[in-house]
C-alpha cells in the first residue's frame, strides 16, 4: 500500500497548493495586473511627479463624474465638470461632498478611468480616493485632487473620463473599530 | 475468502466495497436528479404563460440558484463518481478501489452537505438566491444569511469531490492488472483519469473562491468589495477558473460512457482509440486557458477578447476528433439499436448541437448579444442533458444487467428513451429561439412575445420529467425481475467487466486476470 500512500501525498499537496493559490496568489496577481493594464479602469497609487516638462503641442480633455453606490444618501459631484490639459501639467480640481443624514458617516471613493488604456497614463499626486472620507452628520468638504496626464498617453486618447463611486463604509468602518 | 455483504444498515454505513458504494453514489444522485428536477418544474410552471401565477419572483430565484447547484454538484458529479466505483475497478481488473475507507468517507459526508443546501430553503431570508454562479456582490453583500450554509455545503462537496479524485487516480495508477498498460485501458478509465485530476486541479480553487466570500461576509476582509479596495470582477475570473474545467468535469465521463457503448452495438472496434485519449487530454488541457469567455461583456481589453476566442474555437477541434471517431465506430457496422445505443446516438447528435450553439457563443462581438439570454441556457442544458444526464443514462441500461444480474424491460427502455428525446427537444430547443429574440436568463415573468415558446418548453419540461419517472420504475423492475442476464449480457462486449458473472459478484478479481 505504499504505493498509494505516495500517491495520496502527492495529490493532497497538490489540493493545497491550488487552495494557496486560489486565495493567496491569484487576488494579488489580478491587482497587479490590472495594475500594469489598466484593467477595469484601475488607476495605481499615488505618484511622485517627475518634471518632465509641459507638452503644450496638445491638450486632452479631461471629464469628471460622481456616483453615490446604491443607497449611499450624500451630495457628491465634481465642482467643475470637465478641463482642458496639457500633458505633463499638474493640476488640482475639487469635488464637494456633503452628508446630509443625522449621523456621522465614512465614505470611500474608488476611481475609474475610461478609456483603459488611458488608466496607466493618469497619474494621481494627491486624491482624497487615498484616505476615506469621514463627514459628521450635515458635514460638508471640499475634496481635493491633483494629477497629471502623462506625455506618453497615445495620440488618439482626446478625452479622458474620471469616475468616482461613493461607497457607504460606515458599518464597515465600525466593524474595524470594534475588532 | 469469499464471504458476502453484511447484514442490515451498518452494512452500508460501514461498507468499503467498491459496489455498495457505488450503488449509494448513483440512488444518491438519482435522488437529487429527482429534486433538481421538482425545482425545475417549478420553474417551468410559472413560465408557462406570462405574468406571476405560482411563485413569488424571490421563491423563483431560489429555484433557480438551487435547481443548478443540485443538478451540477448532486445528480451529475455524484452519478460519474458512482459509475467510475462501480466500473473502473472491473474493468482494470482491480479487486477494489486504492483508498477504500475514504471512498466510505467521501460517500458519506455527501447527504450531509446537501441536507444542510437543501435546508436553507427554510430558513430565514429563503435559500441562495443568486444563481448558481454565485456573482459577488449578490453572494456576499447582498445575499440571504443562509449564504454561509451554502458556503460549508460547497466546502464538504468539494471535499468529498477531492477525496473521490485522489481514490481513483490512485486506483488506476497502482491497481491495473499486469498487462494493462495506459494504452489499454477502456476509454471511461482514460476520461475519468483526467476528469479526476481537473478535480483536484479545481475543486481547491472553488473552496478557495467560497472561502474568500466567508471571509468578506463575516470578517471584515474586501476581496470582491470595491470599496475596501476589491473587484467583484475578480470574483468572475476565479469563479470561472473553476467553473470552466468543471463543465469539462461533466462532460469528459460521458465521453469515456459513450466510447464503450457504441463499439459494442456497432459490432466494432472503437475507431482510432489513441485519438480519443490525446483529444481528450487537449479538451482537458484548454478547458484551463478558455475561462473568460463566461464574461466576455464584464470590460476586456480587445487583446483578451481575441484571445480567449480563438481558444475557445479551437477545443471544437478535439470535440470534432471524438465526433468523427464515434460516427466511424458506426459507420458500416452491424449496429442494433437497444436502449443503451439509443440514448448514446442521441448523445452524440444532441451534443453536436449543444457544440454548435456553444460556437455561436465563443464569437465574442455576437455574444454581446447572447450573453445572458435563454440562448445561453439552451446551450448549455443542450451539452448537459443530452451529454450528462443521457450518457449516464446509457451506462446505466448498458451496465444494469452486470449489476443487478437481470435484464432491463427492452419495450420500456425505449419507451423512456423516446419520451425523453422529444420532451428534451421540445423544452430546450425552443430557447434558441426565445434567447436570440432577446429573452434574458433568471426571469420569473416575460414579455408576451415569448409566451409561446415557453409554453412549448413547459410542455417539454413535464414530459421530461414524466420520463424520468418510468426510468426508476423501469430499474426497480429489473432489480426485484427473474430475467437473468448472461454474464456477457451484450453481443460479443469489449472489457474485463464481462468476463465476470451476472449479477457482479461481491468480491471480484481478488486475483488479477490474465490478459490476453
Amino acid at each position: 500500500m505504499d504505493a498509494n500512500y505516495k500517491v495520496t501525498v502527492k495529490l493532497t499537496i497538490l489540493v493545497v497548493g491550488m487552495f494557496v493559490f486560489a486565495i493567496f496568489i491569484l487576488p494579488p496577481l489580478y491587482d497587479v495586473f490590472c495594475d500594469i493594464t489598466g484593467l477595469n479602469g484601475k488607476t495605481g497609487k499615488q505618484y511622485k511627479a517627475v518634471s518632465a516638462g509641459i507638452d503644450k503641442s496638445r491638450t486632452v480633455k479631461v471629464q469628471f463624474l460622481a456616483t453615490n453606490n446604491e443607497t449611499m444618501p450624500w451630495h457628491f459631484k465634481p465642482m467643475m465638470s470637465e478641463i482642458r490639459v496639457h500633458p505633463g501639467e499638474e493640476i488640482e480640481v475639487k469635488f464637494y461632498a456633503k452628508n446630509p443624514t443625522k449621523n456621522d458617516m465614512v465614505g470611500q471613493a474608488v476611481p475609474s478611468v475610461i478609456p483603459f488604456k488611458a488608466a496607466e497614463y493618469f497619474h494621481k499626486t494627491e486624491c482624497f480616493c487615498f484616505n476615506n472620507q469621514p463627514l459628521k452628520a450635515g458635514e460638508s468638504a471640499e475634496l481635493p485632487l491633483r494629477f497629471i496626464v502623462d506625455r506618453d498617453v497615445a495620440k488618439t486618447v482626446n478625452t479622458i473620463t474620471l469616475s468616482y463611486t461613493m461607497f457607504d463604509i460606515t458599518a464597515a468602518k465600525a466593524v474595524s473599530i470594534n475588532n | 475468502m469469499a464471504h458476502g455483504p453484511a447484514k442490515g444498515l451498518t452494512r452500508w454505513l460501514y461498507t468499503t466495497n467498491h459496489k455498495d458504494i457505488g450503488s449509494m453514489y448513483l440512488w444518491f444522485s438519482f435522488a437529487m436528479f429527482l429534486l433538481g428536477g421538482v425545482f425545475a418544474l417549478v420553474i417551468r410552471a410559472e413560465l408557462f404563460e406570462p405574468g406571476l401565477q405560482i411563485v413569488e419572483p424571490e421563491l423563483f430565484n431560489q429555484m433557480t440558484t438551487m435547481h443548478g447547484l443540485i443538478m451540477v454538484f448532486g445528480a451529475v458529479m455524484p452519478a460519474f463518481v458512482g459509475l467510475a466505483n462501480w466500473m473502473i475497478p472491473m474493468m482494470i481488473g482491480a479487486p477494489d478501489m486504492a483508498l477504500p475507507r475514504m471512498n466510505n468517507w467521501s460517500f458519506w459526508i455527501l447527504p450531509f452537505a446537501f441536507a444542510m443546501l437543501t435546508g436553507t430553503l427554510f430558513m430565514d431570508g429563503g435559500a441562495p438566491n443568486f444563481g448558481w454562479t454565485f456573482y459577488a456582490p449578490l453572494s456576499t453583500t447582498y445575499a440571504p444569511p443562509s449564504v454561509t450554509f451554502f458556503i460549508f455545503a460547497v466546502h464538504i462537496m468539494g471535499a468529498s469531490s477531492i477525496m473521490g479524485s485522489i481514490n481513483i487516480i490512485a486506483t488506476i495508477i497502482n491497481l491495473r492488472a499486469p498487462g494493462m498498460t495506459y494504452m489499454k485501458m477502456p476509454l471511461f478509465v482514460w476520461t475519468w483519469l483526467i476528469t479526476a485530476y481537473l478535480l483536484i486541479a479545481v475543486m481547491p480553487v472553488l473552496a478557495g473562491v467560497v472561502t474568500m466570500m466567508l471571509f468578506d461576509i463575516h470578517f471584515g476582509t474586501s476581496f470582491f468589495d470595491a470599496a475596501g479596495g476589491g473587484d467583484p470582477v475578480l470574483f468572475q475570473h476565479v469563479f470561472w477558473f473553476f467553473g470552466h474545467p468543471e463543465v469539462y468535469i461533466m462532460i469528459l465521463p460521458a465521453f469515456g460512457i459513450v466510447s464503450a457503448i457504441i463499439p459494442t452495438f456497432a459490432r466494432k472496434p472503437l475507431f482510432g482509440y489513441s485519438s480519443m485519449v490525446y483529444a481528450t487530454s487537449s479538451i482537458a488541457f484548454l478547458s484551463f486557458v478558455v475561462w473568460a469567455h463566461h464574461m466576455f461583456t464584464v470590460g476586456m481589453p480587445l487583446a483578451g477578447e481575441l484571445a480567449f476566442m480563438y481558444m475557445t474555437m479551437l477545443i471544437a477541434v478535439p470535440t470534432g476528433v471524438k465526433v468523427f471517431n464515434w460516427i466511424a465506430t458506426m459507420f458500416r457496422g452491424s449496429m442494433t439499436f437497444e436502449t443503451p445505443m439509443l440514448f448514446s446516438v442521441a448523445f452524440v447528435i444532441l451534443f453536436s448541437i449543444g457544440g454548435f450553439s456553444g460556437l455561436m457563443l465563443a464569437i465574442a462581438p455576437a455574444d454581446f448579444q447572447y450573453h445572458d439570454t435563454y440562448f445561453v441556457v439552451a446551450h448549455f442544458h443542450y451539452v448537459l442533458v443530452p451529454g450528462a444526464i443521457f450518457s449516464i443514462t446509457a451506462g446505466v441500461y448498458y451496465w444494469l444487467p452486470k449489476w443487478c444480474g437481470n435484464m432491463y424491460n427492452e419495450t420500456m427502455g425505449k419507451t423512456h428513451f423516446w419520451l425523453a428525446f422529444i420532451g428534451l427537444n421540445l423544452t430546450f430547443f425552443p430557447m434558441h429561439f426565445a434567447g436570440l429574440a432577446g429573452m434574458p436568463r433568471r426571469i420569473p415573468d416575460y414579455n408576451m412575445m415569448f409566451a409561446d415558446w415557453n409554453m412549448l418548453s413547459s410542455i417539454g419540461a413535464f414530459l421530461f420529467a414524466g420520463a424520468q419517472i418510468l426510468f426508476l420504475y423501469n430499474v426497480i423492475a429489473t432489480i426485484r425481475s427473474n430475467n437473468k442476464a448472461t454474464a456477457e449480457v451484450w453481443e460479443n462486449p469489449e472489457g474485463l467487466e464481462w468476463t465476470v458473472p451476472s449479477p457482479a459478484p461481491y468480491h471480484t478479481f481478488s486475483k488479477p486476470p490474465k490478459l490476453s
